[in-house]
């Protein structure tokens, strides 16, 4: 793919032919970056795509089996994020990486405060401080604790840590996921100004809107390849989802099941102005019984925080839910396993599994939960239970008293399912149930959940993967920074094409 | 985090004074409350603030204020130091056994008592870094483990009349008005200032602080955490071992059962000093103030007579239990 | 190594048997006699017997201890229990006009056990309700706990002369002393309870994954504060035995220190200090493990203080052995241990994040055994 040069002057980062294994999966194969002075480049991709490995192989955290990166021309190798910063890359991450217990002052110039006899000077550096943040043009307290400030603040600081130790690259990982628009705003005068300055500047995010605001540039990757590199001013919105996902726009078969007809009804569970501040913006939303209802949009569009928040996971702080058509205020999940909703999470290991407990164990917790402690299932029942959904769903090893920390992904992820299914619930949540899992693992998965909706029960499906998607559900939810911008029906007019593109644009036209 | 709309002007303006000053909040409060236990005892007894009272305070608790010095280093990494009363009483048995019993001159053994001290924390530190072993359990090891080393050194106190020793523990720094003070209270400053200088003006103490205050991004900044960690629990049996030298001064005597407590004691000073036991947050010289509050607290317990010592236990407790909430709603609302 | 002894020896209980058998065997090497039990007036005595007996207080404290453990929390105010369990069981029972009152000594223990539970209530609040590190919570009980312990005996030692209340700490049953009975029948009890109802698992399931335990709708906050409790319960249970045995309430001495034993007693008998699986029958046999080795360093002849080094040492041992850092930077480099598999990718990648943020210099490792052994 040939790329329009942008600037005639020799790039200033150059990443020529990464490639990262872990455990003998190619996280990154033979992907390029160039990054020039002067310059916002976005970098893109879904999960998986290799953008958090790429950054961490260029400041030092991972070392690549293949590949070079050169920085004003001279190859380099950091041993970590530390060699790097001193050599002019810094990062700035999603999570503010500082001292929120020190003052801003000392965020910015900790491990490098001016002494005198070894003694640290704090008037010349609150000094030196207040004017670098002046020359931001920022109006911070450098003596206030840095977790008085907010969110957005914080990043400013660790940016402008960045730009003491004089950065020639400077590496923003999502910023802006938890900033609001004026915070956003905000920051993107910073980054402006840098680049005037002639930084360069590589920003990851999610936020379509975002990208084609501030960047010059944009690198996307999929599956730890590089898929392309474009001009942001010459790159329509719904060919950068394209790229994103890999589907060629006109070239798809429509895989939908849009033949089938959509359950009517009352709906099980239906959100009025459901939202959550610094998650979802408020949504109405309805699922019938016998209905998947499929969440789309890119990562970090605020699909995980839908479902939390229909699941009781997250408590919602406007809006209302209504179950079987009475208002339910979800608590907790408990309440919400009280009334029949189930929910798996996206993340397997932190919230799903209790990794030193058996197979057995893990299946029955969610039942046992609701029965209370003193009812124990009795052990035939369990077994019963047990032994059933191990066959059912090819628990791989079909072993009851085998540790689930030993399971492969896949299984685990069906150990989670039977725990839920084992509890008939009415309303099944699903998070990214195929996620990180072997193909037959999915295929079975996807099956059974057809067959669960096609038995009356409603779902909640979310995946990255529009075609997994469109091939299950009856409805699909879209959403888009953090809004849902769309709900269809999921017709035959309804192909990845049209659904890429309401993901781009939100459905506006 | 988000930028809520205001609602009561004032209310805001009380909370972001208590964000601003969270760091003091506790420190002042402990003032308040060491001038309020003054003022109460003055109230009682006539001469409760005569200058020897005060004076008694410091020399009453220098050791404590030196174990509680240490124990502030720790805390403030995030830590804590359950070893700190075992380590002083070995350094007590130490003094005595070499000094007595063996002959040795005091100026090899008290170099030798202070590095044994640093030598068990840094061991601990070691542990508690490089194998991620919890802290408490790593130090009660280290409790156990120096309470043996006493015991198998001796069950009975052991007595010292070393000319040196006694000296130093009968020889003041008289001030006019006759009031006096030990040498332990000159060396207990010294021990505060140096470590105010420490904690405040060098890379190691700001490194204290931004382990404690988040360790992860403190590596990422290009702090040496590990080091740090380790360094702070040297600090802690380094001071641990001199408040055993002073309470061998202020004794006269090692014995295996000294300082049994003095754990509790320590931590308790250090959190009533307004040091957050999360870490990152607190100051040496809220140590001092929380040291001295629980003096005066032992004195008007003293002076009372009817009352009995069982009461500074509940009354540190109490305070602990006060400060340790006071903390909680502290965090809770700036974590939220 | 025969497949048999090399699955004998992967037992969880294996280490714990074979300490409590070589401890048992060295006392033999000093009283040729240790193992023989007499029976006089239908009584069993002997070594074994004092060993059981004496260590009847501790196994009760170690079994709540166990609990508290398995839901992620730890409880350092139970040796301040014990002591208020005995100053209020003995108070009441010195109040009483008549001291051989069977039902006066009832209301003395009852009441005795039921401040205890308000006590380990009280530190169930303050960790699940308030939200205070369990460590912090219950050091203010352990720091003023013993405060209120002589505070109820005025500071002196409580002696009391009832037949009745001697019972607990003294008396017979079955042949064997009333202590032994009570802590076996407590062992028991408290097995069935977790293991026949879901008790069990919903405590291994919080203590292994709280947030997981709470989605899948798991109230931990009433469990953690019943679980204190227990072990409160349990804690004033062993007070009254002590107090009971010597006839006395001090508040000063009472379970001092009881609150570490019953914390390594849990630790050899397999429960891990981070919470989740747990072992009763592995803590009662830590709690004979404890007790024998009391027993030995009398028999042998050490000062019988010398104990706590060799305790230390233990503690030290086993948390290393339980540390994942210390296995796999000391141990994997002698021993190639199976690797637990199914893992798989995300889990290698976690690995060398955390192990290149973690130590900064790794040639360090390398001298690491010797230096953590000497503590």
């Amino acid at each position: 793919m040939s790329t329009p040069q942008l600037n005639p002057a020799q790039p200033v980062l150059r990443m020529t032919g990464i490639t990262k294994e872990f455990a003998g999966v190619r996280a990154l194969s033979g992907v390029g970056l160039d990054l020039y002075p002067g310059e916002v480049h976005a970098l893109m991709g879904e999960n998986g795509a290799g953008k958090s490995t790429l950054i961490k192989v260029l400041t030092g955290v991972h070392e690549a089996e293949a590949g070079t990166v050169t920085l004003d021309g001279v190859p380099v190798r950091f041993a970590g994020p530390l060699q790097a910063q001193q050599a002019g890359i810094s990062t700035v991450y999603q999570e503010v990486n500082l001292c929120p217990n020190l003052s801003v002052a000392e965020n910015i110039f900790l491990g490098r405060e001016p002494r005198r006899l070894g003694r640290i000077m704090w008037s010349e550096l609150r000094r030196r401080a207040r004017d670098l943040l002046s020359g931001l043009d920022l109006e911070i307290d450098v003596r206030a604790p840095l977790d008085t400030l907010p969110l957005a603040l914080q990043q400013m600081v660790a940016i402008a840590r960045a730009v003491d130790i004089r950065a020639k690259v400077l590496i923003l990982d999502e910023p802006t996921s938890s900033l609001d628009r004026e915070e956003v705003a905000q920051l993107f005068t910073v980054i402006r100004r840098l680049r005037g300055e002639g930084v360069a500047i590589l920003f990851v995010t999610h936020f379509l809107d975002q990208v084609y605001d501030v960047s010059d540039r944009i690198t996307v990757l999929r599956d730890g390849r590089l898929v392309g590199e474009y001009r942001t001013a010459r790159l329509p919105q719904i060919e950068l989802v394209s790229a994103m996902l890999g589907q060629e726009l006109g070239e798809l078969t429509d895989r939908g099941r849009g033949d089938r007809e959509r359950p009517a009804g009352t709906p099980f569970a239906e959100a009025h102005g459901l939202g959550r501040k610094g998650a979802i913006a408020p949504f109405d939303l309805a699922v019938r019984p016998g209905e998947v209802l499929g969440l789309a949009g890119l990562l970090g569009a605020g699909r995980s925080e839908t479902a939390r928040l229909l699941a009781g996971a997250d408590r919602a702080d406007t809006g209302r839910l209504t179950v079987d058509g009475r208002t339910a205020t979800l608590r907790s999940p408990r309440a919400a396993s009280r009334r029949g909703i189930a929910f798996c999470s996206e993340n397997r290991r932190r919230e799903g599994i209790i990794p030193d407990l058996t197979v057995r164990e893990n299946i029955v917790l969610a039942l046992q939960a609701a029965r209370g402690w003193v009812r124990a299932l009795p052990a035939r029942r369990t077994e019963e239970l047990v032994t059933h959904w191990i066959s059912a769903l090819h628990i791989h090893p079909a072993d009851p008293e085998a540790v689930v920390r030993n399971l492969s992904g896949g299984n685990q992820q069906k150990v989670l399912l039977a725990r839920w299914l084992i509890t008939e619930p009415k309303l099944l949540i699903l998070d990214e149930p195929t996620r990180g899992i072997d193909i037959g693992a999915k295929a079975e998965i996807q099956r059974l959940v057809a067959s669960l909706a096609a038995d009356g029960m409603a779902v909640v499906y979310v995946s990255a993967e529009l075609e997994e998607v469109l091939s299950l559900s009856d409805t699909v939810a879209v959403l888009r920074d953090r809004e849902l911008v769309a709900t269809l029906p999921n017709t035959a007019e309804l192909t990845l094409d049209r659904l890429m593109e309401t993901i781009a644009t939100g459905g506006t036209h | 985090m988000s930028t809520t709309q205001p609602r009561a002007a004032a209310g805001r303006g009380v909370r972001t004074f208590l964000a601003q000053h969270r760091d003091y909040v506790p420190v002042m409060a402990t003032a308040v409350l060491f001038a309020l236990t003054l003022e109460a005892g003055n109230y009682r007894y006539l001469d409760f603030l005569a200058g020897q009272t005060i004076a008694n305070l410091f020399v009453d608790n220098a050791f404590l204020l030196v174990i509680a010095v240490g124990m502030t280093f720790v805390i403030l990494t995030g830590g804590i130091d359950l070893s700190v009363g075992a380590v002083a009483a070995l350094s007590t048995m130490l003094c005595a056994t070499l000094v007595e019993q063996h002959g040795w001159p005091p100026a090899l053994v008290i170099p030798l008592v202070l590095a044994a001290g640093g030598l068990i924390g840094g061991a601990m530190g070691y542990a508690i870094h490089h194998f991620e072993v919890q802290p408490f359990i790593a130090t009660l090891a280290g409790m156990f483990f120096a309470r043996g080393l006493c015991y198998l050194i001796s069950t009975n106190a052991i007595p010292i009349d070393d000319p040196v020793f006694t000296t130093l523990a009968q020889s003041h720094v008289t001030f006019p008005g006759g009031v006096f003070i030990s040498w332990s209270v000159v060396i207990a400053l010294a021990v505060v200032a140096v470590a105010f200088l420490t904690l405040h003006y060098t890379g190691f103490g700001r490194a204290v602080y931004a382990v404690g205050g988040n360790a992860q991004s403190a590596l990422l900044m290009g702090v040496p955490v590990g080091r740090t960690v380790i360094r702070a629990y040297t600090v802690s049996g380094l001071c641990s071992a001199l408040g055993g030298v002073l309470f061998t001064l202020y004794t006269l005597s090692g014995y295996s059962l000294h300082l049994v407590g003095t754990e509790l004691d320590a931590i308790a000073a250090v959190v009533i000093g307004g040091t957050i036991l999360a870490g990152g947050s607190g100051y040496v010289l809220g140590t001092l103030l929380g040291v001295l509050v629980l003096g005066v607290i032992k004195t008007i317990i003293t002076f009372e007579g009817t009352l009995s010592s069982w009461w500074t236990k509940i009354a540190v407790g109490t305070l602990l239990f006060a400060f340790v909430l006071l903390q909680r709603l502290m965090t809770s609302r700036r974590r939220a | 190594m025969p497949p048999t002894v090399a699955r004998l020896a992967g037992h969880r209980l294996f280490w714990p048997l074979a300490l409590l058998a070589a401890l048992l065997v060295t006392n033999v090497a000093y009283t040729p006699d240790f193992f023989s039990i007499q029976i006089r007036d239908g009584h069993l005595f002997g070594s074994l017997v004092d060993i059981l007996r004496l260590g009847s207080p501790l196994l009760l404290v170690a079994l709540g201890m166990t609990l508290v453990i398995a839901i992620g929390g730890i409880d350092l105010s139970v040796g301040a229990v014990v002591a208020i369990s005995g100053a209020v069981a003995c108070l009441n029972i010195s109040d009483l006009a008549d001291q051989q009152s069977v039902g006066g000594v009832v209301v003395a223990v009852l009441l005795a056990l039921g401040v205890c539970v308000a006590l380990g209530v009280w530190n169930g609040v303050l960790v699940a309700g308030i939200g205070m590190q369990p460590i912090i919570a219950t050091l203010i009980l352990m720091v003023a706990g013993r405060g209120v312990a002589q505070m109820i005996t005025s500071g002196r030692i409580v002696t009391v002369n009832s037949e009745p209340y001697h019972l607990i700490g003294g008396g017979y049953e079955l042949g064997l002393p009333l202590s032994v009975v009570i802590a076996a029948a407590v062992l028991v009890l408290t097995g069935l309870v977790v293991r026949r109802t879901a008790l069990g698992l919903l405590l291994e399931s919080v203590g292994g994954n709280r947030e997981a335990s709470r989605l899948v709708g798991i109230r931990a906050r009433g469990l953690t504060i019943a679980v204190y409790a227990f072990c409160a319960l349990c804690a004033a249970g062993a007070g009254l035995m002590v107090s009971s045995n010597v006839a006395a309430a001090d508040g000063n001495n009472a379970g001092l220190w009881i609150e570490l034993d019953a914390i390594l007693a849990v630790v050899i008998g397999g429960t891990s200090l981070t919470g989740g699986r747990f072992h009763l029958g592995g803590t009662a046999i830590g709690a004979l493990v404890i007790q024998t080795l009391s027993t030995t360093v009398y028999t042998v002849g050490v000062p019988p203080e010398s104990t706590l080094v060799f305790k230390a040492l233990v503690v030290m041992a086993v948390c290393l052995l339980q540390s994942p850092a210390f296995r796999a930077k000391v141990l994997s480099r002698k021993l190639p241990r199976r690797s637990d598999t199914g893992v798989g990718a995300p889990a290698a990648g976690t690995a060398t994040s955390t192990g290149s943020s973690r130590s900064s210099t790794p040639a360090s490792a390398a001298q690491s055994p010797k230096e953590a052994t000497t503590l």
